[in-house]
């Protein structure tokens, strides 16, 4: 890097870490910023410093928000019986734009790895566990991904969960998709959970 | 003919190779030159067109061209019937090799769908005396010649059992932690295991309709702890758990497909394959290729590509004679690699002709 100041040459260096930056796309985000500093690098930095402090993780659920329980846990009009269980909350913030699931959530925080020695303790499933019996759940949603991991850790969960009912996310074509493109194991899936119209 | 065959194909700083172009039509390809030319490495780059790590096993960094060290890249042009393919295959600066068909990336089962590639190596000599792995590894390409989705099925199930494998070193003891590791191992061993069977019963079919000059070789899968569950996941899964204790004790997993084995058989002599000459044993392993094309060819309407390297040198010239002639009337465009021309005069003109040799540290091919 080749810029006359080396504060900046540390802001582009750690702006070039966020996920999607590079070094190009955080030069130019930078120098943006210094472009619109009062409209956009002041509030920024402001923002950054006071979430920086207040952000935290949900005491519940493990969604992360700026208080001890996040507005979902709070909302009493989320607590219909149902638990949608996710791997990040990233998979939390992408059921919510979908506007169709009005129950509470539960992250886990990544899935089972022997092999990374991350175990149910390294994730929130006791607590998922304690919930499912103090919350009077009726269903457990495993809205886990597609992957080996995913699949062990849902399998590991559904076989804790005794009498109440466990469901998982179908599998199959995605809307707006052609079935030109799609994979053998999706197709399978597909016609296995077919419905009648 | 209908065929699948190789068109054309460059080299780009691949091993021994700086810049090569072979342009090439279906019929077979005999390659000869003195030793360390390359010739190898010219079977080596059209068995990256097939799933896997190519016939050496080696990693993508190991391929590049010394001293250099630029990263290397393989591409083809494949045609199956009617159809042509391109196929590139690269790695750059040690990274991963990467895969794209017909310019879009591709993944191996894609590739597996397109190109059907079998070999066999001078390695692979003593696969009826080694340990049971190459067998096993010699069976899966089989496998996966005949289901190309069989490689997937592997690699999941590999990995689930290096999960349950890294909780029994651990000696962790939570039952629902391993009960679904074993439903995911169950649920794919049932589908490893159906489809080595099947892959087993297309071979003894398609030897047993051949005439051929190579000896007939029966094969049976066999697993030390000589266990039954192909029908049922379930029944897998219960083994597996029945297993635990015994396998916490041992820290790893002792029953099911990973470790399933291949028994031969000379079967004119009812003699085993381990028990037989040095010659035998290579003459049941080109049986069982030439078998596995059939089968293919049975299956498919096309034969698959063969490389066959240094197999004529093992050969006297009646059985050499024979082998040409079988891969001729498979109509396979089979890649065969020897030290000097005399070794495929028996071909003439029913192959092409490729002269490998070294000229300042580079190897040139030339069409004879």
């Amino acid at each position: 890097m080749s810029n006359s100041s080396k504060d900046l040459d540390h802001l582009i260096e750690l702006m070039a870490k966020l996920p999607g930056l590079g070094p190009r796309s955080a030069r130019r985000a930078v120098l943006h910023m210094v472009k619109k500093r009062a409209l956009l690098m002041t509030p920024l930095a402001d923002v950054l410093a006071e979430v920086a402090v207040t952000v935290r993780e949900c005491l519940n659920c493990g969604n992360i928000g700026t208080a001890d329980t996040c507005d979902i846990c709070q909302n009493p009009k989320r607590e219909n019986g149902e638990i949608c269980v996710i791997e990040e909350v990233s998979d939390l913030w992408a059921m919510e734009r979908s506007h169709m699931f009005k129950g509470r959530y539960h992250v886990l925080g990544g899935t089972l790895s022997a092999l990374d020695a991350i175990g149910p303790d390294e994730l929130r499933i006791p607590r998922l566990l304690r919930r499912v019996r103090d919350e009077n759940v009726t269903e457990v949603i495993l809205a886990l991904n597609a992957t080996i991991d995913g699949q062990t850790t849902a399998h590991y969960i559904a076989d804790q969960l005794g009498d109440v009912r466990v469901s998982t996310l179908a599998q199959g074509v995605p809307i707006g998709g052609e079935l030109d493109y799609l994979d053998d194991g999706t197709i399978t899936a597909a016609l296995r959970a077919r419905k009648t119209l | 003919m209908p065929n699948l065959a190789v068109e054309s194909l460059n080299l780009s700083h691949f091993r021994s190779h700086h810049v090569v172009q072979i342009e090439c039509d279906p019929r077979p390809v005999a390659i000869y030159g003195a030793n360390g030319a390359g010739k190898t490495n010219i079977l080596e780059a059209i068995s990256l067109l097939s799933p896997g790590r190519g016939v050496r096993r080696s990693s993508a960094e190991e391929m590049t061209r010394r001293p250099e060290a630029l990263g290397w890249k393989v591409s083809a042009v494949l045609r199956t019937q009617d159809r042509l393919h391109e196929i590139e295959t690269w790695s750059q600066n040690g990274t991963a090799r990467q895969l794209r068909i017909d310019g879009k990336a591709a993944t191996q089962v894609m590739l597996g769908r397109i190109a059907r590639v079998l070999w066999l190596i001078p390695a692979m000599d003593r696969l009826w005396i080694e340990g049971a792995e190459g067998r096993r590894r010699f069976l899966d390409r089989t496998t996966l010649s005949f289901d190309p989705n069989h490689g997937e099925q592997v690699l999941i199930y590999e990995k689930a059992m290096r999960e349950r494998n890294r909780l029994l070193k651990n000696q962790v003891t939570d039952a629902h932690w391993y009960r679904a590791i074993e439903g995911q191992i169950a649920a794919t061993g049932v589908k490893i295991r159906k489809a080595r069977e099947e892959a087993l019963e297309y071979i003894h079919a398609a030897q047993d309709q051949a005439e051929t000059a190579f000896p007939t070789a029966h094969l049976t899968l066999t697993n030390p702890e000589n266990i039954e569950f192909s029908a049922n996941s379930d029944d897998l899964a219960e083994l597996l758990a029945d297993y635990r204790s015994r396998d916490l004790a041992a820290g790893r997993t002792l029953a099911g497909p990973h470790r399933d084995d291949v028994f031969g058989v000379f079967a004119a002599k009812d003699v085993p394959a381990k028990d037989s000459s040095t010659g035998e044993q290579k003459a049941l392993l080109i049986s069982l290729i030439l078998a596995n094309g059939r089968a293919l060819k049975e299956q498919t309407g096309l034969p698959p590509i063969l490389l066959l390297d240094e197999v004529a040198a093992h050969l006297d010239a009646a059985r050499r004679a024979a082998l040409y002639d079988e891969i001729c009337a498979l109509g396979a465009q089979a890649w065969m690699s020897g030290t000097g021309p005399e070794l495929f005069e028996e071909l003439g003109d029913r192959a092409q002709h490729l002269l490998v040799t070294e000229v300042e540290g580079k190897s040139k091919v030339d069409l004879q």
